[in-house]
């Protein structure tokens, strides 16, 4: 006989708070990259409907839910609607294995802050994220326009050429803390860092163990191939919108449109997600807040995993605003430069990342 | 002939330059400020020569027009269309007065060719309608302007 405890309803709330969340990212960021992008380039923005114009998103919203929804003449209909879908979904998908606080214990069971605990961590994100590839190329080929094909190849050939560094420059973070279990990485994180390659470091340096400190080679080809997965300025190719108009989503308008958009701000969420996850320390950065407070008991872990929930999501703002500024600050890249930067500077700079990390965790200075 | 600026190493390495940049951008977010005129409550200021919305000047609720026909002849639009009639007192003035707002291209020269400052280009530039509107001696008789 079922019976539902307090672990099962909390189960229950963490997956509402995490779709709630992602549901939200995409007309959130909408807003903060209008703003955002106005106010970097000395305008206003959207301002007149609620404070700061934050309504303006639900009125976005509402216009997108009930323009109408044509299908042109000329595409193929049935992936035509499925495109949208399946470029969204791997997005959601990901977002399953970050862990955004430690864990807690609640009726002699170890509560997890992470929608699912696998052992295969990182291999599942990359595993879902190249997925979403398969949207664009289906939106820019069911859509039988010169303009989204060229589109969707472009998407296909340069999220292969970037995933490929992306993957090593994780093996670099993998081999730094033997494990490609995200929890393990994110607990090998809190340790302080006690080696400079052959020198110890005094126990008194408090310097945290990020793999942004560990991994800064890793971390840079990582940000830069993370850039061109989420198909963000400046390698908005697939979009180009001075070159091929809207690329692959040319032929969509209404919702099927608007799912496009939220892909791609969800993909903003969680490869800030990643970022924080795999580079920034995950969860750490404000225990020394629970010092301060006066609590005890089961109240301190809660405190604790507020404070630990608090930290992951400040960081993975700033990485959601990092991705808005960089937009508005860096013009797109050509194709070929795209390609050769790819192909002969990332990969040969992750190459070396592994091989130097090697030598370091050979020789213990890790 | 084009010119390739010579970049050291720093610059094309990149990474340093597009720091820079984020700096850069940054600093107009939190230091310039906003260059935008938020319209039906702030108006660009235009100056007192803007050539906008046409009227005709009156003096003591008269026109001043007398129907000389200058504006028609020197208008290079060929929008003005002026039919004359004669007052009681012998004096000539327009029956009708209309201007083709659509075809005018707001050169002006109707108001350097009045003898008798009549026809006037005030400062007004909202004029858009939903009919294609040909303005009529009435509605050119509100005086919108001290020009």
């Amino acid at each position: 006989m079922f019976e539902p405890n307090l672990y099962f309803w909390l189960t229950i709330a963490k997956f509402a708070v995490i779709m709630t969340i992602i549901l939200s990212v995409a007309p959130v960021m909408a807003w903060v990259e209008r703003r955002g992008s106005a106010l970097l380039q000395n305008r206003l923005g959207p301002n007149r409907i609620g404070p700061f114009g934050l309504f303006q998103s639900i009125c976005d919203a509402i216009k997108f839910m009930f323009k109408e929804d044509p299908v042109p003449g000329h595409v193929s209909k049935f992936y035509y609607s499925l495109a949208p879908v399946v470029s969204l979904v791997p997005a959601f998908m990901t977002f399953a294995v970050i862990p955004f606080a430690s864990s807690i214990e609640i009726d002699g069971r170890i509560f997890s802050f992470q929608l699912a605990n696998l052992n295969v961590g990182i291999l599942y994100i990359f595993s879902i994220a190249s997925l979403g590839v398969y949207g664009i190329i289906m939106a820019g080929w069911s859509s039988n326009n010169k303009y989204a094909l060229l589109g969707g190849l472009r998407s296909s050939s340069q999220m292969i050429s970037y995933e490929l560094s992306l993957g090593l420059s994780v093996i670099g973070i993998v081999m730094a803390f033997s494990s490609v279990h995200l929890n393990d990485i994110v607990a090998g994180q809190g340790e302080a860092i006690r080696q400079l390659g052959p020198w110890a470091l005094p126990e008194w340096l408090p310097i945290p163990k990020w793999g942004v400190l560990i991994q800064p080679i890793g971390f840079i080809v990582f940000l830069t191939a993370i850039f061109a997965e989420t198909n963000r300025l400046p390698f908005d190719l697939p979009e180009g919108e001075s070159e091929i108009i809207a690329g692959y989503h040319l032929e969509y308008g209404s919702m099927k449109f608007s799912l496009f958009m939220m892909a791609e701000y969800t993909n903003m969420f969680v490869a800030s997600s990643l970022i924080t996850t795999l580079y920034f320390g995950g969860w750490h950065g404000l225990h020394w807040v629970l010092n301060l407070v006066p609590v005890e008991g089961l109240a301190r872990e809660w405190t604790r995993i507020v404070l630990e929930m608090a930290a992951f999501f400040l960081k993975v703002g700033f990485f959601m605003w990092f991705f808005v500024w960089v937009r508005w600050t860096l013009p797109r890249f050509r194709y070929d430069q795209v390609m050769d930067l790819g192909w002969k500077v990332m990969l040969p700079l992750s190459l070396g990342n592994i091989f130097i990390t090697a030598l370091a965790v050979y020789y213990g200075w890790m | 002939m084009l010119v390739k600026p010579k970049k050291n190493f720093l610059q094309r390495f990149y990474l340093v330059e597009v720091i820079k940049g984020l700096g850069i951008t940054m600093r107009n977010l939190l230091f310039a400020p906003s260059v935008t005129i938020q319209y039906p409550e702030e108006r660009r200021k235009y100056s007192e020569r803007f050539r906008g919305m046409h009227y005709i000047k009156a003096t003591n609720g008269v026109e001043n027009c007398t129907a000389c026909m200058l504006c028609p002849t020197v208008c290079p639009a060929e929008c003005i269309h002026i039919e004359a009639g004669e007052r009681p007192d012998k004096e000539k003035y327009p029956v009708k007065f209309e201007i083709d707002v659509l075809r005018c291209c707001f050169c002006g020269m109707c108001e350097e060719a009045c003898p008798k400052d009549a026809i006037k280009l005030s400062t007004i530039y909202e004029m858009s309608q939903t009919t294609r509107q040909v303005y009529e001696k009435d509605f050119l008789l509100e005086q919108r302007g001290n020009k």
